[in-house]
């Protein structure tokens, strides 16, 4: 078991014929991943990856004429609202989308839209999902964690790549590997894949990778408080950010003294989280 | 982005919410010209950025034209927390009764836009939050439906404004959703909006932060960016799609991925350090950008060493190394560099790098401390 995403994940890749996207869609194939179909509007009928994945112009026929059931979403911001509007209609229920740089308001349209619709939304701006073994869908190189029991849920990229390469050093697996993105507002948020992690009989322990921002670190704790029987470790980045300045991601910064790293560690103690003072001491933590 | 206010009053005025009359002026005569043609008192309104203009002096009233010129002088020889006024705004001076504020943000939290408004304008919103909260009334906008009539209609009440003002009040809060939807804003905001003595209510004073992302579809907003509060190293940076952010310490940070930038500031502090900089080059950074980053972080002078902290995933590691070689051939630094390459293509990328003589290190936390040994030491490990 795991969350999310297994082997019978059936991905249609929007924007499969751009740099990153191909780029990604051939390293997903090479995982193991079923990449069955892929989008781009205007080269409906060629295929990609040495002919094996056929394109279509539109994710409605992709869906119908190859099953797909999880798309991932790698075109530019400007048209990445579009493609997750066009994903929930073509019937996927689930959306991983990596596009950085969508505008907040946009983002605002499509959570409410899709609330309605019962779909669920991974990202944007994430590395998307792991599950080492079976299936990946994203950006997360695969080879850089094992399968096993430990659930990992992060608003990072490369920081959570960092802590799935410490637990593969120390031979410690991932069930499943959730990356939901530094924008503000996303899909699926810190609760979301904690419960998922509850429930999942192959997760017995859950990292939190959080950072500046926000308070779903705060919320998170409350929850794991409430509801959560596994053991949670954490990591909060921005300890050292400057407060009002946006640290990359659209969703770290500090303001009106809300979204500190230190009341997040605060917050997560409390509630009976482990925090590592850095990355690359999770391990020890967990086990 | 930040918009002063008279760009933000501009705006919210084509949105049919009464401002006072007024205008901009570069040079004091040409405030004594805006006086004169409005007659009567007017406020001069330093236009800087920051917030607390009023308590540092930056905001006058002048009883005539002659008057105008002269505080309008001393207002443009002023600096604001550091900023320079190159602008004030000329108005006229209302007689103010009552003050009220409204504003509209995101609320992350609701993933909906919230209008809130309170009797108590004039004073900052979070300063209202912290000592009178039950004075501030909020209700989130269905963002897929905007803003609804009866929604402002009690907000108006929820705020004791007499009956006599609904209608206004309704057109002004419906103007204020659509200037906030149509630009992109992420705050838009009228602090105060006051009752005037002969009962009009004006917004007086006017503030809008737009959304970077969306500068795309609005090309007039991206115009009106005011350089001066931004680092020039910011700009620049932002000129090749890299997020950069200086700091005070010695110790130059290139990593990819926020999260991984601030953890690797983190480490070094930690490990005894200052970082000199917060600097991601983005998810599939090419060897151009990389080239760019680090140039940008040895304009600051006091790098003593560079920490490259790079986990390849969208971003490719032999690219990365490309754009180090590129960038070390044009400007041939002469302090310590750190290079940890991890991921995707990482294996390329060292062996790219293997002749570059550069310290190498394989995890992070070794990366951290020999980046601070290094800074300590100033020894170039060449």
């Amino acid at each position: 078991m795991s969350i999310l995403i297994n082997k019978n994940t059936r991905l249609l890749v929007h924007g499969i014929t751009g740099n990153e996207g191909l780029f990604h869609s051939t390293q997903m194939l090479a995982y193991g991943t079923n990449v069955v179909a892929g989008m781009t509007p205007g080269k409906g009928g060629e295929w990609v990856i040495n002919g094996k994945v056929p394109v279509f112009d539109s994710a409605k026929v992709a869906v119908e004429a190859t099953g797909a059931n999880t798309s991932c979403i790698f075109v530019p911001s400007r048209f990445a609202a579009d493609s997750i509007y066009e994903a929930a209609d073509a019937g996927i229920s689930l959306i991983v989308c990596i596009t950085e740089g969508i505008p907040v308001q946009d983002m605002m349209r499509v959570r409410n839209y899709l609330d309605q619709k019962m779909v669920r939304l991974v990202g944007p701006n994430c590395p998307g999902l792991l599950t080492p073994g079976e299936s990946k869908v994203g950006i997360i190189p695969g080879n850089i964690a094992i399968p096993g029991n430990v659930g990992v849920v992060s608003r990072s990229g490369t920081l959570t790549y960092e802590v799935l390469y410490a637990l593969k050093l120390l031979n410690h697996g991932v069930s499943t590997c959730v990356g939901i993105g530094g924008d503000p507002i996303n899909g699926t948020n810190f609760i979301d894949a904690l419960t998922m992690f509850e429930a999942d009989p192959q997760t017995e322990k859950v990292v939190l990778i959080g950072e500046i921002g926000g308070t779903d670190e705060e919320k998170a704790a409350e929850y794991i408080a409430g509801h959560m029987t596994k053991p949670v470790v954490s990591f909060i980045a921005g300890q050292t950010a400057p407060p009002g300045k946006r640290m990359g991601h659209a969703g770290a910064i500090v303001e009106g003294g809300s979204g500190l790293a230190a009341d997040k560690v605060k917050a997560l103690r409390v509630a009976g989280v482990r925090v590592a003072t850095h990355p690359e001491e999770i391990p020890s933590l967990l086990f | 982005m930040k918009l002063h206010e008279y760009q933000s009053k501009q705006i919210f005025s084509r949105y049919n919410i009464p401002i006072p009359k007024g205008r901009v002026a570069t040079t004091a005569e040409e405030a004594r010209h805006i006086a004169s043609e409005l007659g009567g008192r007017v406020v001069i309104k330093s236009q800087v950025l920051v917030g607390g203009r009023g308590k540092a002096g930056g905001i006058r009233l002048a009883k005539d034209p002659h008057e105008a010129e002269d505080v309008a002088t001393q207002i443009l020889a002023m600096e604001i927390k550091g900023l320079p006024v190159r602008k004030v705004l000329v108005d006229e001076a209302a007689n103010i009764s009552k003050e009220i504020y409204l504003g509209i943000t995101n609320d992350r939290g609701a993933r909906k836009p919230v209008m809130m408004a309170s009797s108590a304008g004039g004073v900052e919103i979070e300063e209202v939050a912290r000592t009178t909260p039950e004075k501030i009334i909020k209700s989130h906008i269905d963002p897929l439906l905007g803003l609804k009539d009866y929604q402002a209609r009690n907000i108006a009440i929820g705020i004791d404004l007499p009956k006599q003002h609904w209608k206004i009040f309704n057109q002004i809060a419906n103007g204020l959703w659509r200037a906030y939807q149509d630009c992109d804003a992420t705050l838009a905001e009228i602090n105060p909006l006051v009752v005037t003595e002969d009962n009009q209510l004006i917004a007086l004073d006017g503030k809008m932060l737009i959304d970077d992302n969306s500068l795309f579809r609005h090309p007039d907003l991206a115009e009106l960016r005011d350089l001066d509060v931004e680092a020039p190293a910011e700009v620049e940076a932002r000129k090749y799609g890299l997020t950069y952010i200086k700091l005070d310490g010695n110790i130059g940070c290139m990593v990819n991925g926020a999260g991984l930038a601030m953890t690797t500031m983190d480490i070094i502090k930690l490990f005894g350090g200052e970082p000199a900089n917060f600097l991601d080059i983005g998810g599939g950074a090419g060897s151009d950008k990389v080239a760019a980053a680090i140039r940008i972080i040895l304009t600051d002078p006091n790098v003593k060493a560079v920490l490259f902290n790079i986990f390849g995933g969208i971003t490719r590691g032999d690219e990365v190394a490309r754009g180090i070689l590129t960038a070390l051939d044009e400007v041939k630094p002469h302090i310590p560099l750190v290079v940890r390459l991890v991921g995707t293509n990482a294996e390329e990328g060292r062996k790219l790098l293997s002749d570059a003589n550069m310290i190498t290190a394989e995890t992070l936390a070794d990366a951290a401390k020999k980046a601070v040994a290094a800074a300590k030491s100033g020894k170039a490990g060449r």
